[in-house]
């Protein structure tokens, strides 16, 4: 990178900040000399227009344009061959049902993991150091922690010293090495070990909140009755916590069904690994398969409805409330 | 909260998830040591359980941050647990990775620059859309309000798939020409700039960044509002001298969220960014690293934590904020 490289990178910033603020400025001068008549109309415009402008633009029009593309071949005529092709071929179908082991698996561990380790710490001496240490990994990005695990995962061939601390462990009990990654196929576990490696901590942290919100009377009275602390979990905590469980598990679900830079990252979706937002990614993007791409980006979508639909329930009857 | 956050967790309220830690380990000092010992349900077995989650969680990174300062040699022949009989620390990787010029080494400065350009006005364009936006949702009255907000909400589960590549076109349609003609007016400045990047991040961030803030905003007491405009404030005076500074905690906690959000992103720079160091963030430079050159650790666990550093830092300095962004974003993207 030269110094004018830099100049022009800084440049950019300073400009692009200094249009945005004009335009924002701009906007407001209008709102506050909107008409008279109808002024709270005028206003409501002026405060909603930048937003709902990028939404539709960005986010409403591309999805309804992904919608029609995924039912239409590469010259553009209406027809079924991407769906055809997605359950009909080997590779596609084999990504499908990678996307399912992911999403049974992943929020299962997460969220068993998260919450004994929630329930163990609570109201231990350190727990906010155990809490931190667990947590860390969200604020590591996905492409961190694919290189973190590609490293543990490593793999030397014959005789040599493993550097893979899974392989080195395997040796040491008089093991042969394994190629992780490319071994069909226990790879996509050990992908899948890395996304619980990341969510566990989420889970635990709201699952530590809702143990905090269960009522101490309720917890001694289990014990003055003399239940023992399996008990004590089984009927007091888990009852108590039944909400924030709902949201750990649906939570971690959409997560893990939009995964990406992991799969990326860590074998490309090679050695059949591969799942849907990963393979729609290279469809899309990489074989120019745009309808193939868009049929899976529209089979993502269908994955995560009914729990959108679920909480835009849950929204409008507190919207209602209020 | 969350776009899966159901009406029994509050929103905004702390979720207790360190301050309460902090209360209660105080709260146990001041208690009687019996009343202490009581009280604590933890027994050996689970001190034992948690160590061993928590060692076991921690490993992985562990390993990769000593296998930085390692010598090129000793990472490929030995593992990174024997450092102390194969004794060697260096910041030659470091080095090689940041501020080596030669064609063959991963040269990050530039991808670092590119990184924090990104991250910040990304940051900034959908912070200030969305309050804007959830303040006319929170305060100004008028039919469908309610069909438009939950529309709003529901557009955050959109994956991202979904827009890539209609978005992909329109932005090759419109702003390629723009970035062709600034380019000649302002020659320092690349063909391909930042322009793409921020507006695709700033798109798919508006959906949250508004249900977030209007939640917070809708709590502000109506009699605030209200005498502001008896007293004849416009709509925009209110923004700015009441709601804006008054919805700091919320607009810090997402402004952290976000940032760390882009800084950590890897799909949309490897649609929007064209790849090159002009406007690629580290993620993908990183991504590409282990694609080509997988087997030289020395250099991949250096660029790793590199990457790593920044949204760590942000994390452990602003820890509570962060928490409680992450909570209401977690099912972004």
């Amino acid at each position: 990178m030269t110094t004018a490289d830099l100049l022009g990178k800084i440049l950019q910033v300073v400009m692009g900040l200094a249009i945005f603020a004009a335009v924002v400025g701009l906007l407001i001068f209008f709102i506050d000399r909107a008409p008279k008549k109808g002024r709270d109309y005028w206003q409501l415009a002026g405060f909603l227009l930048p937003a709902l402008l990028f939404i539709s633009i960005g986010l409403i029009y591309p999805a309804i344009r992904t919608s029609i593309l995924a039912f239409q071949d590469s010259s553009g005529a209406w027809s079924f061959d991407n769906f055809v092709w997605m359950f009909t071929q080997p590779t596609a179908i084999r990504t499908l049902i990678n996307t399912v082991i992911w999403v049974l698996l992943v929020p299962t561990f997460a969220t068993a993991v998260g919450l004994a380790y929630a329930v163990f710490i609570d109201r231990s001496r350190g727990e906010r150091i155990y809490k931190a240490v667990l947590f860390m990994p969200i604020a590591i990005s996905f492409v961190g922690a694919g290189v973190i695990w590609k490293f543990v995962y490593e793999y030397r061939s014959g005789d040599r010293e493993q550097i893979g601390l899974l392989n080195a462990i395997v040796v040491a009990f008089g093991g042969e090495p394994v190629q992780w990654l490319q071994t069909d196929p226990i790879n996509t576990v050990l992908l899948i070990v890395v996304m619980i490696w990341v969510q566990t901590g989420f889970a635990m942290v709201v699952l530590s909140a809702a143990i905090k919100g269960i009522p101490t009377e309720q917890i001694e009275a289990a014990q003055l009755d003399g239940t023992n602390a399996w008990q004590r979990f089984m009927n007091v905590t888990v009852p108590g916590i039944r909400g924030a469980l709902v949201v750990v598990l649906t939570t971690i679900s959409i997560a893990t069904l939009k995964v990406f830079d992991i799969v990326r990252t860590m074998t490309a979706g090679n050695f059949n690994t591969s799942i849907v937002a990963n393979e729609m990614y290279t469809q899309a993007f990489r074989a120019s398969e745009v309808g193939r791409g868009s049929a899976l980006a529209l089979v993502l979508f269908i994955l995560v409805l009914p729990i959108v639909l679920y909480n835009v329930n849950i929204l409008r009857k507190q919207r209602e409330i209020r | 909260m969350s776009s899966v956050a159901p009406a029994d967790l509050p929103v905004g309220k702390d979720l207790g998830s360190l301050e309460a830690a902090e209360a209660s380990e105080r709260a146990e000092q001041e208690q009687p040591k019996t009343a202490r010992v009581k009280k604590r349900l933890t027994s050996r077995t689970a001190t034992i359980a948690s160590l061993i989650i928590a060692v076991l969680w921690t490993i992985p990174t562990f390993g990769l941050f000593i296998s930085s300062f390692r010598p090129a040699e000793l990472i490929r022949t030995t593992g990174w647990w024997t450092i102390f009989s194969n004794w060697g620390l260096t910041l030659d990787n470091y080095r090689d990775v940041l501020f080596s010029t030669s064609a063959s080494s991963p040269q990050l400065g530039a991808y670092i620059v590119n990184s924090v350009a990104i991250a910040l006005v990304a940051t900034i364009i959908p912070l200030v859309f969305a309050s804007m936006a959830a303040y006319a949702f929170a305060w100004i009255r008028f039919k469908g309000v309610n069909a438009l907000f939950i529309l709003v909400f529901a557009l955050q589960i959109i994956p991202l798939q979904m827009a890539l590549v209609p978005l992909l076109q329109i932005f090759s349609t419109v702003l390629r020409p723009m970035q062709a003609w600034l380019h000649d007016i302002i020659p320092i400045i690349p063909e391909q700039n930042y322009l793409p990047v921020w507006l695709a991040h700033s798109i798919f961030a508006l959906p949250l960044a508004i249900f977030l803030l209007h939640n917070f905003i809708s709590e502000i007491p109506s009699d605030v509002i209200e005498a502001a405009r008896v007293d004849g404030a416009t709509h925009s005076q209110i923004f700015f001298r009441i709601v804006l500074p008054l919805a700091v905690p919320a607009i810090a906690s997402f402004a952290i969220f976000q940032f760390i959000w882009v800084w950590n992103d890897l799909l949309v720079a490897l649609i929007f960014s064209g790849g090159t160091q002009d406007v690629a963030p580290l993620t993908q430079r990183l991504a590409e690293l282990t694609g080509t050159r997988g087997q030289d650790w020395q250099l991949l666990t250096a660029a790793a934590f590199i990457s790593i550093v920044i949204p760590l830092i942000v994390f452990f300095s602003l820890q509570r904020y962060f928490v409680r962004g992450l909570l209401a974003g977690s099912t972004k993207g």
